[in-house]
């Protein structure tokens, strides 16, 4: 399956347009949530970061990194999700930030969507959703 | 040549063990999630994801076990590592792990409100 970013490409000499591979950031203190969501996204054709906490996804864009997705844990040491997503979205960045919870409290996931989130989902997430946010991103480049 | 012969029977039982607890309601449909996710590019992701859910487990068990020694009770804490082994749980699919999780959480909440 060929996934990339329409707006970044450029045709090549046998006139087949090039895509870049997409980036996917995971942003999660849990190792069995960071595996599986790196599986899935490098499935999707993502190259994937993982990080531990919100901070270190902060500091990743101050030093000038940039991604395609950011999958968002909630609850983390250090920086949790909420506060993570807040000070990206302060920062200026745009990138598409997905939260993933393991809590079920409307309330709770409703705070989480206001610091900034473009989607909130239970976690872990499946192939289904993953190929959702796919479509989205494909859309939002054409 | 053994070596490969006694890993191939591991897996088979393995396999068989959680086709049982699948059938038993103890794995739910997220196992058959991460069952689909394996293939030749991740040939023993399921094993990997178990092994390090065991991991992980055995550390919160611990974790806990140590703050249910303390008094008074830290809720936060137990509530918070609770909440640790209960997103892995359901990450595997251990349904019933989770659902004890859940009903730990909520004892960690009226714990917390009888101070």
């Amino acid at each position: 399956m060929v996934v990339g970013t329409g707006a970044s490409g450029s045709m090549a000499a046998d006139g087949v347009e090039e895509r870049k591979q997409m980036s996917a950031l995971i942003v999660d203190d849990n190792s069995v949530i960071q595996k599986i969501h790196k599986v899935i996204m490098t499935k999707l054709g993502f190259e994937t970061q993982v990080v531990d906490n919100g901070k270190m996804a902060v500091d990743l864009h101050t030093s000038g990194c940039s991604f395609d997705v950011i999958l968002m844990d909630m609850e983390m040491p250090v920086m949790n999700g909420i506060e993570a997503t807040k000070e990206l979205r302060a920062m200026g960045v745009e990138t598409m930030i997905v939260g993933v919870t393991a809590c079920s409290l409307e309330s709770e996931k409703q705070a989480f969507k206001e610091a900034g989130l473009n989607e909130c989902f239970v976690k872990p997430l499946n192939m289904e959703e993953a190929k959702s946010l796919v479509k989205k991103l494909n859309k939002e480049d054409n | 040549m053994e070596r490969n012969q006694l890993h191939r029977q591991v897996a088979l039982m393995r396999k068989s063990l959680f086709d049982q607890w699948l059938l038993q309601g103890y794995l739910d449909d997220q196992f058959i999630q991460l069952e689909e996710l394996q293939d030749d590019a991740n040939p023993n992701f399921v094993e990997e994801v178990v092994t390090l859910f065991y991991k992980d487990s055995s550390r919160l068990l611990v974790n806990i076990d140590q703050a249910l020694e303390k008094k008074p009770l830290d809720f936060t804490k137990l509530d918070g590592y609770m909440h640790q082994f209960k997103g892995s749980s359901s990450s595997i699919g251990a349904k019933k792990v989770k659902a004890e999780c859940t009903q730990f959480h909520d004892y960690c909440r009226a714990g917390n409100a009888e101070g």
